[in-house]
């Protein structure tokens, strides 16, 4: 794993050692009035692959914005790639990919308009565009635009923008939605050579039989409040993580 | 990247997607056009009224017709949850802001021209100063613009928008209405230089916006 | 930290206190109120003399002139409040209320200076409403309130909520300068002063001069008075709301309990 990535707002590089990528102490985050995270203690380290599992209403989406910086905190302490988020939800942005429900592209664009904006708009250059292009096997798709995509394509472009993003920590909320086999295929690779690249992933989903053998870790979100499940060191060692209890 | 490129890739992405889509050519021109005729129809063209109120009326149309573009504007970023992407990409409020001020203005400029000869044809009005109408124009339209984006974005996550943005922004702008009005009486047939004054004014307020916006729009951009 | 953390939505401060001022002194405000309301009307309708040109109608002047002035205190005062919850280190729903209730007063207190203005203007210039530069700057006003007052209405988040709202009155108030510039500078451009006639403005002196200051210390009264007694209220809903948010974030933990994980 290469730990030459830049560090986010000039923390030394000495400090990532200790200091986790993602930290939260009991997170209470409101959507109007309704408290979605309800007390949420979560530390993830460089390099891991956490899966993030629980049933619908759970939080699990909630979460992973939280992390992304796209909602305030009501209470608590969210500290991700060395950042405050209470303080500044936007400086650790640079560093992040997510891929939500939506794809975050504009109708009107095409798929490769859409990529290069999002490059460039983060401050990468508008190349990645066209190497997170390949990697989806969205070549041929490169000129049609978003509007007229398939949902599955959709969902392959989603993973390609917070790629072209080169991000340090990806954040995947039901990435498996709408994928054809051959895209579980392609998300399965990406997740698993994430460490190799030096992110880290944060992964919900309902798919546990394709997302467990990738985890290093499974954390079960029920009720606005996250849990340990089980927590393996080696990622390829073969799953004995118990079946979250109903 | 720099400010200025920041601003010019988010200007870009709005005219491009405007480019494509034509929702300001294909529906809010027709819908200013349609205007300026209904007025015609209040107004009894054959007394000669239509003249004399003309820079009124052309202003009212430029000012609904805004009020649809800035809709559009936000609109786009309610795609897809387009909005999320752009605030992740880290893009500074400041950027986001005048990119879209940029966007707003250049197709109100179209519009406003468009517009104009629709005047000049449909109610016969003597133009005495083509600086005048310019510089006039220029400024109330970069006033009209950043308050619009301004008022835009405040209104953009709320379930009311829609009825929201005219509200809110309407008041805000009588004074590029009055001036942007007296300065077009003043360059169409009437006394061209009365018309320095209210350019200054219009200059000052679009100066003032502009600031105001650039400070304002960040916060506002992340938490609504 | 954790402080930090906590106070994101400003509710850890000011907010056991619901009230603005101390109930002894708001009840003073109260009973000073109504003696000085109750005089303005005596000295109003009968103590001072009518004037020479505009007879009774210029009794109109004890209160328009009065509730003019506390609408703009009160757009005054919600500007000012907005400015220190921006400011990182007053920020406090303090001045979030307050900001609201003085502008409710302030429309209110606009609506009437129209009225009164328009009343005033039939009984003296023969018509409901003229293109004067102070109406129309005060109707201006009226609906860049208005449109405040609706915003306010639909904010969802109450911590983000705020901070719109305070840029928002921030916003408009630098506009009203503007607003008032532009439109005295159009009327006097465009109309010499047909219906201000300096000759028909009321002379003021003795005990009318005494009058209007008395008017103008009563709705002064009145203004501290209904802010006091909306801020309670308004205070009051808030912990309404923060006990029922406590509930629901009690109820979500306890969700997790019933369904047995953690």
């Amino acid at each position: 794993m290469s730990v030459a990535k830049t560090p986010v707002g000039g923390v030394s590089e000495a400090c990532w050692a200790v200091v986790p990528l993602v930290r939260l102490r009991s997170v209470v985050c409101l959507l109007g009035r309704f408290p979605a995270l309800a007390g949420v203690d979560l530390d993830v380290a460089r390099g891991e692959i956490v899966l993030l599992t629980g049933p619908n209403g759970a939080g699990k989406t909630t979460l992973l914005r939280v992390l992304a910086g796209l909602l305030p905190v009501h209470r608590g302490e969210v500290e991700v790639l060395g950042q405050d988020l209470t303080i500044d939800r936007r400086a650790h942005r640079r560093g992040l990919g997510l891929v939500g429900h939506d794809t975050a592209c504009y109708d009107d664009l095409t798929t490769r308009e859409n990529l290069a904006f999002a490059a460039r708009a983060s401050g990468r250059d508008a190349a990645n565009a066209d190497v997170a292009l390949e990697r989806l096997g969205l070549t041929a798709q490169a000129g049609v635009t978003h509007g007229r995509l398939s949902a599955g394509q959709r969902r392959r472009l989603a993973i390609a923008v917070a790629l072209c993003r080169d991000p340090q920590l990806l954040l995947l909320d039901e990435p498996h939605a709408g994928l054809d086999a051959a895209g579980r295929v392609l998300l399965d690779e990406i997740v698993a050579g994430a460490p190799g690249e030096g992110r880290t992933v944060l992964l919900a989903s309902h798919e546990l039989d394709l997302t467990r053998p990738l985890a290093t870790r499974e954390v079960a979100v029920v009720g606005g409040r996250a849990s340990v499940l089980a927590a393996r060191s080696v990622p390829d060692a073969p799953a004995e993580i118990p079946e979250p209890a109903k | 990247m720099s400010l200025a490129g920041e601003v010019m890739l988010v200007a870009g992405k709005d005219l491009r997607i405007e480019a494509r889509a034509r929702v300001t050519v294909s529906q809010v021109l027709p819908f200013g056009a349609i205007v300026l005729l209904l007025f015609a129809f209040a107004l009894d063209p054959d007394r000669g009224r239509l003249a004399a109120v003309a820079p009124g009326l052309f202003w009212v149309a430029v000012l609904l017709a805004a009020l649809l573009a800035i809709g559009r504007s936000f609109g786009i970023e309610q795609q897809n949850g387009a909005r999320d992407g752009l605030r992740l990409s880290g893009i500074d409020g400041a950027a986001v802001f005048l990119g879209k001020t940029v966007a707003i203005g250049v197709q109100l400029l179209a519009l406003e021209v468009v517009l104009g000869l629709g005047v000049a044809a449909l109610y016969g009005v003597d133009v005495t100063s083509v600086p005048v109408l310019i510089l006039a124009g220029l400024a109330a339209t970069a006033g009209l613009a950043a308050t619009g984006t301004l008022f835009g974005v405040l209104a953009a996550g709320l379930r009311t928008r829609e009825t929201l943005l005219p509200l809110l922004l309407l008041p805000v702008i009588t004074p590029v209405m009055l001036g942007a009005t007296r300065a077009f009486e003043s360059g169409l047939g009437g006394d061209a230089s009365q018309a320095w004054p209210w350019i200054a004014l219009l200059g000052l307020f679009a100066v003032l916006y502009l600031s105001v916006g650039v400070l304002a729009f960040g916060p506002l951009w992340e938490d609504t | 930290m954790s402080q930090r953390g906590r106070d994101q939505r400003g509710r850890d401060q000011g907010d056991q206190n619901t009230r603005l001022l101390n109930p002894l002194v708001a009840a003073g405000i109260g009973w000073a109120t109504l003696v000085a309301l109750v005089l303005v009307g005596l000295f109003g309708l009968w103590g001072a003399p009518p004037d020479k040109v505009q007879g009774d109608a210029q009794r109109l002047m004890y209160l328009h002139v009065p509730t003019a002035w506390l609408a703009y205190l009160a757009f005054f005062v919600t500007a000012v409040a907005s400015a220190l919850y921006l400011w990182p280190r007053t920020r406090a729903r303090v001045w979030d209320r307050l900001a609201g209730v003085s502008a409710e007063v302030g429309v209110i207190f606009t609506a009437l200076t129209l009225v009164l203005g328009s009343l005033w203007g039939r009984a003296v210039w023969g018509v409901w409403w003229a293109w004067d530069a102070r109406l129309v700057t005060t109707a201006v006003l009226f609906f860049l309130y208005l449109g405040y007052l609706a915003l306010r209405r639909v904010s969802g988040d109450p911590a983000t909520g705020a901070k719109r709202n305070a840029i928002a009155a921030l916003i408009a108030f630098i506009d009203v300068p503007i607003v008032h510039f532009s439109v005295n500078w159009w009327r006097t451009l465009h109309q010499q002063a047909t219906v201000f006639n300096p000759a028909l403005n009321p002379e003021i002196h003795g005990v009318m001069a005494a009058t209007l200051w008395l008017g103008v210390l009563a709705f002064t009264l009145l203004y501290v008075f209904l802010v006091d007694r909306r801020y309670r209220l308004a205070a009051l809903e808030d912990g309404l709301d923060d006990r029922e948010l406590d509930r629901a974030i009690a109820a979500r933990v306890g969700e997790v309990q019933t369904t047995g994980v953690s």
